[in-house]
């Protein structure tokens, strides 16, 4: 069985492989900066997601420094043990094993598992049994096909979409408390600056919690496939002072405003299919299958951030929601053009 | 070589029509022509599931891409997942089983022939049954096509009120009936190695293929069986009323959870174990030394079995189990770790102080010891459950497990083709094409699956159609799709070679490695017979025995 | 090369292997052990949580009978596996019967039970999360005594040809292994139907 083993090829061979490993390895030490991915897990800002950060940061230190020296060991046998372009053919001694030698790299990762192991317990105490403080704001999440649905039952409001938490300060913190349910198949809420992921199932009812401790806009994502439009079951967060929240809720509590100018356009809304599934607070709308409309205006997308909220694309989806978003359960309503016009005008009075 | 004459003894038979071959390799019992069957079945398969896969990422190279709908990207992985599982990897290993278990035992079959044959067919019409379902699925409200709910059909998206029409029955029935053929094939390959082997081969002398087969059929019996009860409870639920995972009744997705991954994680390990076979058998023979610590390697994998029947839920992290259930199932997840890695440094030492040969076989065996490290230091990071609840069900976990699956067991049983090639065609094949694919496919494999980690990481979760642009996902999944064309290259180089191989490659030889285990005493190919007369052997090597006879293994076992 | 390993004859080397119908029959058994825990998991998991309908202390009675029948066949299968080896032919075939006559019996006693359950008491397998693990538990239990009986019948057959010898003991033996099996299932679910689930 000959070949070619020069030393300069097996050097070659063992640079080769080094820098091709390196390069994926350290690309997660890449920024921590979160406009290189909103949805970066290495950019906590929220009280879970900073345990988990640390827990993880821990994790890989462990498990780079065994591939460090496995792969050492790897690449001296491979350079090291070659067999030599003059070998002479014999046999090596045949090693069948040692005791010593097997015991020790039995005990030794039976301690890193020990430890690895007790560094994870605690954490999964600490976000798992975290006490519901009496001033959390509590939120009610129903995950649909494929939109979500918060309510906040303290203060009586009901939304979609698009959440809106109060920023916590870590000396007083004002966590939000997430009940997560379901109403048809399994879902996940995941917004990797706020906290890890957690499933809602139907007739399993889960809690969640996040602090989050800066302001700003939070990205995420369904993370269970949940069928056709998982992909477009996305997530928006907004963490606001306190100032900011208390107006938010109160605009949320308001019932629509009624205006005549769009009343055609409510009339062919109260008339058609549409309120089978919306609801409109203080209207004849009281459908619970699709998102409340009361608010529509307050957000910036729909259909659960496959489209902006703009005057186009909200004609676009009631006329042809497939355009947007095949396989969603809103179907399309064929209205005629003048239809489609006075709804969105009603649409876009709510406020 | 006088032994080939001895050994070579047929009878040279007038040539055949092609009808009556074809009759003879459908009627077949032979373990050998089985074992091919298997293998063949699986590569066709391997191409099926990889066209699949260059679907999905061609669809993911931008975000909004439109190459395919919604609706059928989600038929991809699922099929692609399911026909990878069941159709080419295990096909595969059992093809190898079959093939090699009896000529290392030296017995003259497998214990049960007919039973071997009727579970290949099972398998095949299984798999051939599912792809039915692209044309066949049409059920009542014309919905339906191929199934597109996940390989793992998670309830309730798999009753009828989410997945109406016939796909998801396509794909219960498929892998209920190729249950039963691994099943079959298990009992097989049990009673064949307790039953049938050679004198003198007591359980602690049979090569270590031997007993990593052993190990998994074990585990496949008490496996796959929970994925049977649990699909005839989806069935039961989609066509009796029944109730097993109606939550609107007051059942329970989570259960559908339990039973699936109960099958699923130990369905890993059955994955797992024959390509450490494989390695277990080529690193040895090109290091030239005997595998080190041999008990501890036997004690290894049953443990790792054993252990491996109690981590299953830790593909359940995110699904809101209580603190107690999450830090016990971190607690076994971590200790697997422990006899999986007592391998690794076993097969390290197998190779300290040898002359290693750096034929396609050990690249492929190098190949898999580097990665397969890799891969199980993320599972270790995935088993912090904590880091699970974001990793979790994101691309992570699919470079994760695709890291096992490709850059561990597929390179193994890569290593395997080129090494048993000879044996079973009697033909040597090209070594530089051979380290042609190598290198193609570990280019590939690591530009896809290496940068694969990185959208994870960044928050993208599995099994979307499309992605948000502004997220940081769009390069990464771009060179992730470029890896697969140099893969594709790869397994076209590797099926060029083989049929280049088995039509105009050097005779072989009995023993072209020089190797040790008792299937290189025969000619190349054997005969159907295997052994004209079943030999003794005195320990785990017998062929180093006859070579080195002042210096027999079994001196110093 | 094979030749070569034959050195001289060893006639110090005792090798016994065990015998591949039994090895094969238990790992069958392991299977089916493994596929009816989850159904019994099942089961169990779903005591008390059905939302409606009847529940099983208002429509189960344990069938004591027709479970002394069943049982009582491990025995008659036993006695007949022991005649056959001795080579009592006719013993043999008697005991052979009892056995089929006792799991038949169990199968009307089911059959009997499953229409008064279904006609009087309004329980079916889509009524309620008890209706739905309680016809799939004792369903599957059925269906592998029907398998067995349908394996018992055909050696019966054999045996009234006069095709069933001495030498094919083994084989019965492995067919009565597969009985006993259905025999402690039902143990099983006895107790997690009648008793634990009452």
């Amino acid at each position: 069985m000959g070949d070619k083993n020069s030393t300069n090829w097996r050097t070659r061979f063992a640079v080769q492989v080094i820098v091709l490993l390196f390069l994926p390895v350290a690309a997660p030490a890449v920024p921590a900066d979160p406009s290189f991915s909103p949805t970066n897990i290495f950019a906590p800002v929220s009280t879970p997601a900073h345990s988990i950060f640390g827990l993880s940061l821990f994790a890989l230190a462990v498990t780079a420094s065994i591939f460090v020296i496995v792969f050492s060991l790897l690449v001296y046998c491979v350079v090291r043990f070659a067999r030599r372009a003059d070998d002479d053919g014999r046999e090596p001694p045949q090693v069948y094993g040692s005791n010593q030698v097997e015991l020790a790299w039995t005990v030794i990762p039976i301690l890193i598992v020990v430890v690895l192991f007790m560094a994870t317990a605690r954490v999964i105490a600490s976000i798992q049994k975290a006490a519901r403080p009496a001033n959390a704001i509590q939120v009610i999440a129903i995950g649909h096909q494929f939109w979500w649905e918060y309510r906040y039952p303290g203060l009586k409001v009901v939304t979609a979409n698009e959440l809106h938490v109060p920023v916590s300060d870590p000396a007083h913190p004002t966590p939000t408390f997430i009940t997560l349910l379901s109403a048809d198949t399994d879902h996940s809420f995941w917004v990797p600056r706020l906290a890890g992921k957690t499933d809602l199932i139907p007739n399993h009812p889960n809690t969640m919690w996040f602090d989050p401790q800066q302001t700003g806009l939070y990205l995420g994502q369904c993370a269970q496939y949940c069928g056709t439009q998982h992909a477009k079951m996305l997530l928006r967060v907004y963490v606001q002072s306190g100032d900011e929240f208390n107006r938010w809720i109160e605009e949320q509590t308001q019932p629509a405003h009624a205006s005549p100018a769009v009343s055609e356009g409510q009339r062919i809304f109260e008339t058609t299919a549409c309120i089978n599934c919306h609801a409109v607070a203080g209207t004849a709308a009281n459908g619970l299958f699709g998102p409340d409309l009361t608010h529509l205006m307050s957000r910036e997308t729909i259909a659960s951030g496959a489209a902006p909220n703009t005057p186009e694309s909200l004609k676009l989806w009631i006329q042809n929601p497939d355009a947007i978003k095949p396989g969603s359960k809103m179907p399309a309503m064929g209205l005629s053009d003048h239809e489609l016009d006075a709804v969105t005008a009603y649409l876009a009075t709510l406020r | 070589m006088s032994t080939d004459a001895i050994s070579t003894l047929r009878v040279e038979m007038p040539s055949r029509p092609l009808v009556a071959k074809l009759h003879e390799w459908v009627t077949t019992v032979d373990h050998k022509r089985l074992g091919i069957l298997y293998i063949a079945y699986a590569l066709v398969f391997l191409v099926i599931g990889g066209i699949e896969a260059a679907i999905m990422r061609i669809q993911l190279i931008r975000p909004h891409y439109n190459f395919v709908s919604p609706g059928l990207f989600n038929q991809m992985f699922t099929m692609h997942g399911t026909t990878m599982i069941f159709f080419v990897v295990m096909p595969l290993l059992f093809g190898f089983a079959n093939y090699l278990i009896p000529l290392m035992i030296g017995a003259r079959d497998m214990a049960f022939p007919r039973l071997n044959a009727f579970s290949f067919w099972l398998t095949a019409f299984g798999g051939i049954f599912l792809y039915f379902s692209f044309l066949g699925a049409n059920g009542l409200y014309g919905a339906g096509s191929a199934p597109d709910v996940g390989w793992f059909a998670y309830a309730p998206l798999t009753s009828q009120t989410f997945s109406p029409g016939h796909s998801t029955d396509f794909w219960t029935l498929s892998l209920l009936v190729s249950g039963f053929g691994s099943i079959g094939t298990a009992i097989n390959i049990i009673a064949t190695v307790l039953c049938m082997r050679c004198p003198g081969m007591t359980l602690g002398k049979m090569p270590l293929l031997v007993w990593l087969n052993l190990v998994m059929a074990v585990l496949v019996i008490l496996a796959i069986s929970p994925l049977t009860a649990a699909q005839v409870m989806l069935l039961v639920d989609r066509y009796l009323g029944g109730h097993f995972f109606d939550t609107q009744a007051g059942g329970s997705a989570v259960i559908w959870m339990h039973f699936f991954w109960i099958f699923g994680h130990p369905e890993v390990y059955v994955l797992v174990l024959p390509a450490f076979a494989f390695i277990s058998e080529i690193v040895p023979v090109f290091s030239r030394k005997a595998i080190f610590g041999y008990p501890a390697m036997v004690a290894a994998a049953v443990c790792i079995a054993f252990i491996g029947m109690s981590v299953w839920a830790h593909h359940m992290f995110t699904i809101g189990m209580n603190s107690n259930a999450n830090t016990f199932f971190v607690l076994t997840t971590m200790a697997i770790a422990v006899p999986t890695g007592i391998k690794i440094f076993n097969w390290l030492a197998t190779m300290w102080g040898g002359k290693i040969h750096f034929k396609t076989p050990m690249l492929f065996a190098i190949g898999f010891l580097f990665q397969f490290l890799i891969a199980g230091l993320t599972g270790i990071m995935l088993g912090v459950a904590p880091f699970n609840w974001h990793l979790g069900n994101s691309y992570f976990v699919v470079a994760h497990f695709h890291y096992v699956i490709v850059g561990g067991i597929l390179f193994a049983t890569f290593g395997a083709f080129y090494y048993w090639f000879p044996k079973m065609s009697g033909k040597m094949y090209s070594e530089a094409l051979g380290r042609l694919h190598f290198w193609l496919f570990v280019i590939g494999f690591h530009l896809t699956f290496d940068f694969m980690h990185i959208p994870g990481l960044l928050g993208m979760p599995r099994r979307i159609y499309t992605y948000e642009p502004g997220r940081g996902w769009d390069t990464w999944n771009l060179i992730v799709t470029i890896g697969v064309f140099f893969q594709a290259a790869g397994i076209l180089v590797f099926a060029g070679n083989l049929l280049r191989s088995y039509f105009r490659g050097k005779t072989a030889g009995s023993d072209p490695w020089d190797a040790w285990t008792l299937e290189w005493s025969t000619s190349s190919p054997p005969p159907e017979w295997n052994f004209a007369v079943v030999p003794v052997v005195k320990s785990r090597r017998p062929l180093w025995d006859l070579k080195h006879p002042s210096d027999p293994d079994w001196k110093y076992e | 090369m094979n030749t070569t390993f034959m050195t001289t004859p060893q006639p110090e080397l005792n090798w016994e292997l065990p015998a591949r119908g039994r090895t094969a029959m238990f790992c069958l058994i392991a299977a089916e052990s493994a596929i009816f825990t989850i159904f019994v998991v099942a089961y169990l998991f779903y005591i008390g949580k059905s939302l409606t309908g009847p529940m099983p202390k208002d429509v189960l009675t344990a069938p004591i009978f027709y479970t002394i029948c069943l049982l009582s066949s491990s025995l008659t299968i036993h006695l007949a596996v022991s005649a056959l080896r001795r080579g009592n032919i006719g013993t043999f075939g008697t005991w052979w019967l009892g056995t089929l006559a006792l799991g038949a019996a169990f199968l009307y006693g089911t059959a009997n039970e499953w229409h008064r359950l279904i006609y009087v008491d309004g329980l079916t397998i889509n009524t309620n999360l008890f209706g739905t693990t309680y016809y799939s538990l004792v369903g599957l239990h059925g269906f592998h005594v029907i398998v067995g009986l349908l394996c018992l019948s055909i050696v019966m057959v054999f045996t009234l040809l006069g095709s069933v010898k001495r030498e094919h003991v083994e084989r019965a033996e492995v067919l009565s292994l597969y009985w006993h099996f259905v025999d402690a299932v039902w143990v099983v679910v006895f107790t997690v139907v009648y008793v634990i689930g009452h």
